[in-house]
């Protein structure tokens, strides 16, 4: 066991380093640092430049033009984007559907869909959830039904995130009734384009149009955009929900939200002294920083595994539950840390392109709005009830 | 011992319920939202008419009843509907403020207020000053005929609807002093004085108020020169006994809504009710919101008591508060799932009024310490 860095591993994050001060623009910086929402544009930006590095993919293998990277460097990436405050990439075609097409779908999917993911042609959304299908993921009722060439789609998703700005949704569909719920899912991609498709938003308590309903009304699809076989998508969509959540984990985020929460409460004054001095809410800090640490290595120790050739299996969910609730946390205390100033509601002062002047200091504007709006880490991706049955039954065998 | 309510406070919060189910619908509170004002007059004029604020102050100022007991009764009715009514800032600060300390002649406004046809704001917190009362930078400068005062005052809640601002500006003294603040009621539209609003969560409005050379005569300073603190912190323990109860209304209707979410939704061919993983917490919601109740009690039986005593109970009860809240939004958020998190939800609403309530009058680390020093140590 060694925990410092190798030689190899030193020179990895520094030539991260060089990239992001050569590459990350200023502007990106800003809005991360202010919690102002990104624009479509600001998330094609951002993923064009980590492209032309080749580093937009870092867990897809090289054949399909991902980085390769093993679970250290992977670390060590995250790692760094976060300190610099460089935007999140999105996670629907790059850590969501390419997997699921390289292990599953065809070499024509490949072939086509991949690139276009990489290069920015495509923005995908997952289309899952369903009013009557939450955490019971298998009650889907979307119908696909074969007609020649053809699926027709009827139903409804929602919750689908950014699918305001998606060209492309991924779908558990329903093609048979027979057997148990699960056997007769199918796993489809579809254009949004296509007729018969609306589209509706879906404001959160944040107040940002943040995930959307996705109608379909006989939507017609073309059965080569069937990943897979048929009816046996619930395998394919239960392999990409374990690369979901080891993302979920949010080290890096946690880290940056960490040293954010540090940066106000020195700043802010509490009886006239920094906030960082007072025994409680100093306490309150140190306790969730103790978590994080101890949670990077957990994280490390499952993703090596993985690294290793083992599926990260209930694992990922423990990673989920801890990462997120120590993600809430450092939420919850900011939002303490910047006190009466909390209050002012700041959904105009987080658009960007606003100019209109935060009220309070600027670090305050985004504290309320990130601690409702991250409520959702626990719910999303496998709610946190439904990942602790899962280590129930698989690991404690109960 | 006897926890019933008095006939009278009986029939107070029985009309009080009846009126706010009837005229406090979802719509219109939505409306009230979306509106510069921050309130419907309307329903205030109907709430001044059930004598509801008439409830918020003794027999002596012109009310009716104006003990713990009645505060807690209102707030915590408002509380349970989600409503956004500055009622706390016109009628428990500013009128409470006034009738502590005020000339016959500034009392006046006190049966208007009752009325439900004044509107006040107390601009009393300042942008660096926190939670910490005496912290008050703002200067008030005697002059010949007069006072000048300069300084800025933070999240001033109702400013931008209230006719008068009650204004408090060191007038001698160091900076967290508590000997040397004196307290002024200025007209909105006065010289020098300038308001930035803002809607703030949960409903409402407040603004950020810029003082630079406002001239007020004399007549302005309500009460003695330099000594309004008591006052300040006598009327603050009443606004956090006012925001604890409306608190535990809020707290209520975020556990029935849960709970009757936890009957209807299915998953997994059941309701999820059925699930102890989420039976168990709601218990837990249940007991902490128990707690609370017993925690506004305490709080309305000694929120006119002396200083000492009743500063131990202001703090308990706001720390508890606080945790309690953070819990019932949480889990209440939590056991919804998706749809805990939508605006359009009645929900969403009753979340984030009971989470900034933690953000007025000292927040749960605030009294934490307040209450080491009071009752630990
Ligand atoms: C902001 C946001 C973004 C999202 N983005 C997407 C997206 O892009 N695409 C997509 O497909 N979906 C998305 N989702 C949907 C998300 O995956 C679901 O919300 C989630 O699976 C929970 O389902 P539900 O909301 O229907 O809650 P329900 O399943 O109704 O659950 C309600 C509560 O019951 C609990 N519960 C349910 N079953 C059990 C059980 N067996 N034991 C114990 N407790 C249980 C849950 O944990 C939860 O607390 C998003 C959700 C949110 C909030």
């Amino acid at each position: 066991m060694d925990l410092n860095y190798t030689e190899a591993e030193i020179a990895f994050r520094d030539e991260v380093r060089a990239f992001i001060k050569a590459k990350l623009p200023d502007h990106l910086v800003d809005q991360s640092k202010l919690g102002t929402s990104l624009t479509k544009a600001d998330y094609e930006e951002w993923h064009a430049i980590l492209n032309a590095q080749g580093w937009l993919a870092p867990n897809w293998p090289k054949e399909f033009g991902g980085a390769a990277w093993n679970a250290v460097e992977r670390h060590i990436f995250e790692d760094e984007m976060t300190k610099a405050n460089a935007p999140r990439v999105v996670p629907f075609g790059l850590s969501m559907l390419g997997p699921v097409l390289q292990a599953f779908g065809s070499k024509e999917q490949q072939d086509y869909y991949l690139p276009r993911i990489l290069n920015g042609d495509d923005w995908w959304c997952q289309g899952y959830s369903e009013p009557g299908a939450g955490s019971d993921l298998a009650s889907v009722r979307t119908s696909a039904v074969r007609d020649g060439d053809h699926y027709i789609v009827n139903g409804q998703k929602t919750w689908t995130t950014l699918g305001q700005y998606a060209n492309k949704i991924f779908c558990l569909v329903r093609t048979s009734k027979e057997g148990k719920p699960q056997q007769g899912i199918s796993f489809l991609l579809i254009d949004m384009d296509t007729p018969g498709i609306e589209v509706r938003p879906i404001v959160l308590i944040d107040g940002t149009p943040e995930v959307n309903e996705v109608f379909f009304d006989n939507v017609k699809v073309p059965v080569e955009n069937l990943v897979g076989e048929e009816n046996k998508g619930w395998t394919y969509a239960k392999y990409l929900l374990t690369h979901e959540r080891t993302n979920i984990a949010g080290v890096g985020f946690a880290n940056a939200g960490l040293q954010n929460l540090k940066r106000i409460a020195r700043l802010e004054q509490s009886g006239g002294r920094p906030l960082i001095e007072n025994p409680h809410f100093a306490a309150r800090i140190a306790r969730v920083e103790m978590d994080l640490m101890a949670m990077s290595t957990t994280n490390l120790r499952v993703v090596s595994q993985a690294a290793a050739g083992q599926a990260p299996g209930a694992e990922s969910s423990m990673l989920k539950i801890k990462g997120t609730i120590i993600r809430q946390e450092i939420n919850a205390l900011t939002r303490n840390a910047v006190g009466p100033y909390a209050m002012p509601f700041a959904s105009e002062a987080l658009d960007e392109g606003s100019n209109e002047e935060p009220v309070g200091p600027d670090y305050a504007a985004p504290a309320t709005a990130q601690y409702l709006n991250n409520r959702k880490l626990s719910i999303f991706g496998g709610s946190n009830e439904i990942q602790r049955g899962i280590i129930t039954k698989a690991i404690l065998e109960l | 011992m006897n926890f019933d309510l008095t006939d009278e406070r009986q029939m107070l919060q029985d009309g009080l319920r009846r009126y706010l189910a009837d005229a406090y619908t979802a719509e219109a509170r939505k409306k009230i939202e979306d509106d510069e004002a921050a309130f419907s007059p309307d329903i205030w004029t109907g709430l001044a008419e059930m004598g509801v604020i008439g409830a918020l102050f003794r027999e002596e100022d012109g009310g009716f009843a104006g003990e713990g007991f009645d505060i807690a009764l209102v707030f915590e009715e408002l509380g349970r509907i989600g409503a956004v009514d500055p009622l706390i800032d016109t009628a428990v600060l500013g009128g409470g403020l006034i009738a502590v300390l005020g000339t016959d002649a500034q009392k006046d406004v006190i049966e208007t207020v009752i009325a439900g046809g004044a509107h006040l704001a107390v601009a009393h917190g300042e942008p660096s000053s926190r939670f910490d009362m005496p912290r008050v930078e703002t200067t008030a400068t005697k002059g010949a005929d007069g006072y000048t005062l300069n300084g800025r005052k933070a999240i001033v809640v109702n400013a931008p609807s209230a006719e008068n601002l009650i204004v408090s500006a060191r007038t001698s003294g160091d900076i967290a002093d508590t000997d040397g603040i004196s307290l002024f009621i200025i007209p909105a539209d006065t010289d020098g004085m300038t308001l930035r609003s803002y809607p703030i969560v949960g409903g409402g409005h407040a603004a950020e108020v810029t003082l630079s050379d406002v001239s007020v005569p004399n007549e302005a300073m309500l009460g003695a020169e330099g000594a309004a603190y008591d006052a300040i912190s006598a009327m603050n323990a009443r606004a956090t006994l006012a925001i604890c109860a409306e608190a535990l209304g809020l707290m209520e209707s975020i556990k029935t809504l849960t709970n009757d979410y936890l009957k209807t939704r299915k998953q997994f061919g059941v309701p999820i009710g059925k699930f102890q993983a989420l039976q168990h917490r709601l218990a837990d919601v249940l007991i902490e919101i128990e707690q609370a109740r017993s925690a506004v009690i305490n709080l309305a039986g000694h929120v006119d008591a002396e200083p000492s005593v009743r500063d131990v109970h202001v703090s308990a009860t706001k720390n508890l508060i606080g945790l309690a809240a953070r819990l019932v939004v949480e889990e209440g958020i939590q056991m919804h799932g998706g749809i805990g998190m939508t605006n359009e939800y009645e929900l969403g609403h009753l979340a984030k009024r009971l989470t900034m309530i933690d953000h007025r009058f000292g927040d749960t680390d605030y009294h934490m310490e307040q209450f080491i020093k009071l009752a630990v140590a």
